[in-house]
This record gives C-alpha cells, structure tokens and sequence, in this order.
C-alpha cells in the first residue's frame, strides 16, 4: 500500500481535440451535432476524432464526406475537408491519396452512398488497393430522404418504397458489402462492427482505430462497417433501435474480421529494402503496392503539365491596343466534325495569348459526327463571371438549324455569321447584323471545304477587330499540328477577312 | 493519516459531468452505465429536451457511457488517480480505458 492518499480527478474521456469546439452550421445550437438523438453517425464520430487524437494525425487528415446524414462532417472535423458527390467518396479519396501521399484520408460513407449509388466507386478502390481508410456507416435504409429502400435493407423490413416488407423476388436480398470486398485480392483489412450494445461498442472503437492505423502503417485499403441504428426512420426509441442493431440486424449482417492482410504485408514492407530482388515470400496473389514511379511532388506539377511559368509562351500582349474596350461574347453552333469546339478553341486560345480574360465551354452531344455541338467562348479585359454565353453579341451559325436554335438570344447590334447564301427571311431581325455566305463551299474553293470553320473565324475576327494577327497565328499553331492544315488555314481566316470586307464595298 | 482519506474507502473511483445544453436525452448513457447510476432528468432543458442526470455518487469512471454517447462533447468522465500516478496518467488517458472496461 503506497503511503500517500492523496488523490485527485483527472478526465479519462472527453471531446476529442480532432472536433472543433463549435459548430457553425448555423445561429443556434453551435453545440450540438445536427443528428437525432440516438443516432449511430455521433458515435462513429467520436471513435474516428479519438482515433484520429491517438494517432497523432490530426494535422494531415482530410475527411471525405458523403452524400446522407453524414454530410455534414466538415462542420464537426478540425481536419481537413472535402465533400463528395453521392457515392464518389471513394474516389475522390483516391485523388486526395494520390496527390497527398502523407496525408491520411478517411472515406465516411452510408449504406445508400456506398452501396447503391456509390457501388461501382467503392469496388474499384477497394479492388486497387488504394491506401485510404473507408467508414461506412450501415443503417440498412435511406435516412436522409425519409426511408426509402436500400440495397442493405432487410427481407421483410418496411420503407417507403416497399411498403410490404422487403420481397427478395422483386427487390433482392441485402447485399453484403464486407463480403462481397472481402474476395478481392488487393485490400488489407475489412471487418464488420455493430453498435448493438457494450461489448459491440468498444468494438467498434478498436475497429476504427485499426482502420486508420493500417493507413499510418502505409498497409492499403481498409473498410469498417459499422451497423447502426437510425432511431428516426426505424421509428424506434434510441435504446430499441440499438437492441435491434443487435437482435436482428446483426443475425442478416455477420459481425467479424472478413480479410486481413496485415500480417503478411508488415513483414513484406520489412523484407523489401533489405531484399528486393528475391522476396522469399511468393508475391502471387498479393499486389505489390508501392507505385511504379514515385508520385511527384506538388511544386513539379506545373511543370509535367506543361503550364510551369517558364514553358508558357510569351504571348502578344504588347500587340493589344490599350484603349479598346473588348467583350466578345459568341456562340458557336454546328454540326459535330463541322470543327465547332476548334473554332472556339482558336479564338479563345488567341485571347489568352494576347494577355485577355477568356472562357471556352464546349457543349455537344455524345455523337462524334453529325450530332449537334457548339460552345460558348469569352472574350474580356474584365475578368469572366460566367463561362455561359446565354446572349451573345457574335452568333457563328454553322447550318440552318443551328441558326434556328440560337438566332433569338443574339443582343442588339449584334453580329449572326452564317453559312448559307441565303439568310432565311424571317430569321431577319431588327438591330442584328448578317454575314450569309456560303462557307462550305467558299472553302472548298480553297482546297478542303473542312476548313470553312476557319474562313467563318476570320469573318469573326475582322469584324470584331480585337486580336493582333499574331496571336491568332501563335494560337493556330499550337492547336494545329500538322503543317499543311496550317497552310490551309492561314489562308482560310485571311479569306475569311477578306470576304467580310467585301461584303462592306457591296453594301 | 486517517482511515477516512484512503481513496478507494471513501471516494468513488470516477466523476462525470453531463453537459445538459448538448445532451440531446436519447438515454443511450443510461442503458449503458454498468453501476446505472445516470437517470433521466424530470425536468426540461433550455431546448425542449430530458436530459441526462448523474445520480452523484457510485461512478466507477469506467467510461462507457462517453463512448456510447452520440455527442462529441456532452459527456466528460473523471478518474480518480492518487497524486503520484497523476502525472503518467494524464499522459495515458487516451489509451483504450474504455475498451478495458467494456468486456466486463
């Protein structure tokens, strides 16, 4: 018996330093989570900040958040955050791995998010072995929108959606995730968990936390499945519904450790620098995981994409008279292989060169040929709210339905270029200037009619007046590679510019 | 030294404090606590809810009822700790104290 009986009261449990102190969801309640008494998601919270304390990894954490309940895990987590599309959690994940290796990335997933929606996303991180840490949380039904059906609900058990009772033949049977994960080759650790009473619980809390610890130990893609109650949409009383947790959901979703490669790849990453050519250890069936080339580091990104400031070109700035006002705002329409999308692609590119703001935003159909297409290109010494062009002050119409389509929104004292010889009569607007002619064969004149797109780009930029020629020419060049297309259609734009002025001695 | 400052005699081995602005009232702490000394309190909170109510007397500090908990922050448990285990205690407090106590 020590000789001292001083004694004092220390805190064992309390909120864990990887939350923040207050919520700012909204005016009231900064205290309090937005989840209904009883909610399985608070609990799983907790276990991840506290896994995330012990682990010391606050600081390189980035929490992927999801679709359901749970989306609001940028509010409570002092970590950092990222909010996915339903069901993308996974791989967004695996970019935020990828570009940060260090960091530690938390996927926290419901069953709606993960195993509907989201099926595809989680199968193929999980088959890739991605080195991130997935939480998903199982409340066998869709929470958020009010209890519809999900691919986890159980035979038998009534939602909006099957309001008889889950039917395995009409609705399928409850579909097993750690199961169905758990006979790919690449993960590293899959365990189902409950929250149905004590034992469960603390469970649970030694699953997450070996979750990510398999992370920090560099050791691939581990799942926690938690089952947990919905109090809510099983209209149960917070206590009930953790019973039933343990009752019944746990009798259709079995508890326990369904994979676990730990074990083996510890020892593999022990044998590797000592041994790397002969691994006494068959690498058969088991992924070698380390990437094939190091992941570059964030500073070289510009670089391998070819936008470090050094590669840019220099541009034509200079060439821009200073005092002149420029907004171009065009719609470019067309039939798809009509060369819409480089049409824009040209005279966006020669924008930036000549130092403006500018904006292409392509919009076509899946069709390669012959469907519809056409983009919309900002041009403006301000910088560019919007990349739409709703009303345009240069409507470029490459057929006549385009120029039926669009003809309305064009502004006044606008410009509609099309390619036709005659301009149908009631398209005639008040205030709209025409340029009708016909393109297609005008270039065809020239040598190839593909390249009335251009003779129609040069109709536009001597109207418009705006860019030095040689930031057209520098733009041309680094969108068309080859040469003799280049000779085309330099020649087609000077054609194009030539047109529009005889067009003015005709008038 | 007297009889009545040993410790284990005279003090309960944990402390909880509820905090009744975040407890929500769901009950989870109640049907957790292994000596069940939480009840519910009769009386309403400031937002409509019951809340938790710590009896006052016989918490082990066992921590079960703050991992059962929903909330981040709304329950803290105490443990008492002589004064010369104090200082590596605190070091220790985030290791799985709960978990130890949960298979009992």
């Amino acid at each position: 018996m020590p000789t001292e009986t001083a004694a004092e009261y220390v805190v064992a449990q309390a909120r864990a330093r990887s939350f923040y102190e207050r919520y700012e969801r909204k005016e009231d309640l900064q205290h309090q989570t937005h989840f209904c008494p009883g909610c399985g998601h608070g609990v799983v919270h907790k276990m991840i900040a506290k896994a995330i304390d012990d682990l010391g990894v606050q600081d390189r954490t980035i929490m992927v958040g999801p679709v359901g309940c749970g989306v609001f895990t940028y509010y409570y987590f002092d970590v950092g955050n990222v909010q996915a599309a339903h069901g993308r959690a996974p791989a967004v994940a695996t970019a935020m791995k990828r570009s940060r290796p260090e960091s530690i990335v938390i996927s926290y997933q419901g069953d709606g998010d993960l195993s509907a929606i989201g099926s595809a996303e989680i199968l193929h991180a999980a088959n890739r072995g991605e080195n991130i840490t997935v939480i998903f949380v199982n409340n066998a039904i869709y929470s958020m929108t009010g209890g519809q059906a999900a691919p986890t609900t159980l035979l038998g058990m009534k939602s909006t959606t099957t309001p008889n009772g889950r039917n395995a033949a009409t609705d399928g049977y409850p579909l097993h995730v750690s199961e169905l994960l758990s006979t790919l080759q690449a993960p590293a650790y899959i365990e189902r968990v409950g929250l149905g009473d004590n034992k469960q619980i603390a469970q649970t809390a030694r699953a997450i936390k070996r979750g990510l610890e398999n992370q920090v130990r560099g050791l691939g893609f581990s799942l926690i499945e938690v089952l947990s109650p919905c109090p809510t949409i099983w209209k149960l009383t917070p206590v009930e519904a953790q019973h039933w947790v343990r009752d019944v959901m746990e009798k259709e979703f079995r508890l326990g450790v369904f994979c676990d490669r730990t074990k083996e790849r510890t020892e593999k990453a022990d044998l590797r620098p000592a041994d790397p050519g002969s691994s006494s250890h068959p690498s058969v069936g088991t992924p070698d995981l380390r990437p094939v080339t190091p992941n570059p580091a964030l500073e070289e990104l510009p670089r391998i994409l070819g936008v470090a400031e050094e590669d840019l070109p220099e541009g034509n700035a200079a060439a821009l008279a200073d005092n002149k006002a420029i907004d171009l705002e065009v719609r470019i329409a067309g039939f798809g292989g009509q060369g819409v999308l480089l049409f824009g692609e040209v005279l966006a590119e020669a924008g930036l060169d000549a130092g403006l703001e500018v904006s292409w935003l392509p919009s076509y159909g899946p069709e390669m040929r012959s469907g519809t297409s056409n983009c919309h290109v900002r041009l403006s010494r301000q910088s560019i709210d919007s990349p739409l062009v709703t009303a345009p002050n240069v409507l470029v119409a490459m057929n006549e339905p385009s120029l039926r389509k669009f003809d309305k929104s064009v502004r006044a004292d606008g410009w509609v270029i099309y390619n036709g010889q005659e301009f149908p009569a009631d398209c005639v607007r008040d205030g709209v200037h025409v340029l009708a002619l016909p393109f297609t064969e005008l270039a065809d004149e020239l040598g190839d009619k593909r390249a009335a797109n251009m003779v129609m780009l040069g109709a536009l930029l001597e109207i418009a007046g705006a860019l030095p020629q040689a930031s057209i020419d520098d733009a041309l060049r680094r969108l068309v590679k080859n040469p003799r297309w280049v000779e085309l259609d330099e020649r087609a734009l000077a054609r194009g510019r030539e047109l529009y002025r005889e067009s003015l001695v005709e008038v | 030294m007297t009889e009545a400052n040993k410790p284990d005699q005279k003090q309960d081995r944990g402390q909880l404090r509820i905090d009744e602005e975040e407890c929500k009232g769901c009950g989870l702490c109640i049907e957790a606590c292994p000596p069940k000394v939480i009840s519910m309190n009769e009386r309403l909170n400031h937002y409509g809810y019951r809340t938790a109510l710590y009896a006052g007397a016989g918490c082990t500090g066992c921590g079960i009822c703050f991992i059962a908990c929903p909330e981040p922050g709304a329950i803290t448990v105490y443990r008492l700790v002589r004064a010369r285990e104090v200082e590596a205690r605190v070091a220790n407090a985030a290791e799985g104290g709960a978990s130890e106590c949960a298979s009992n």
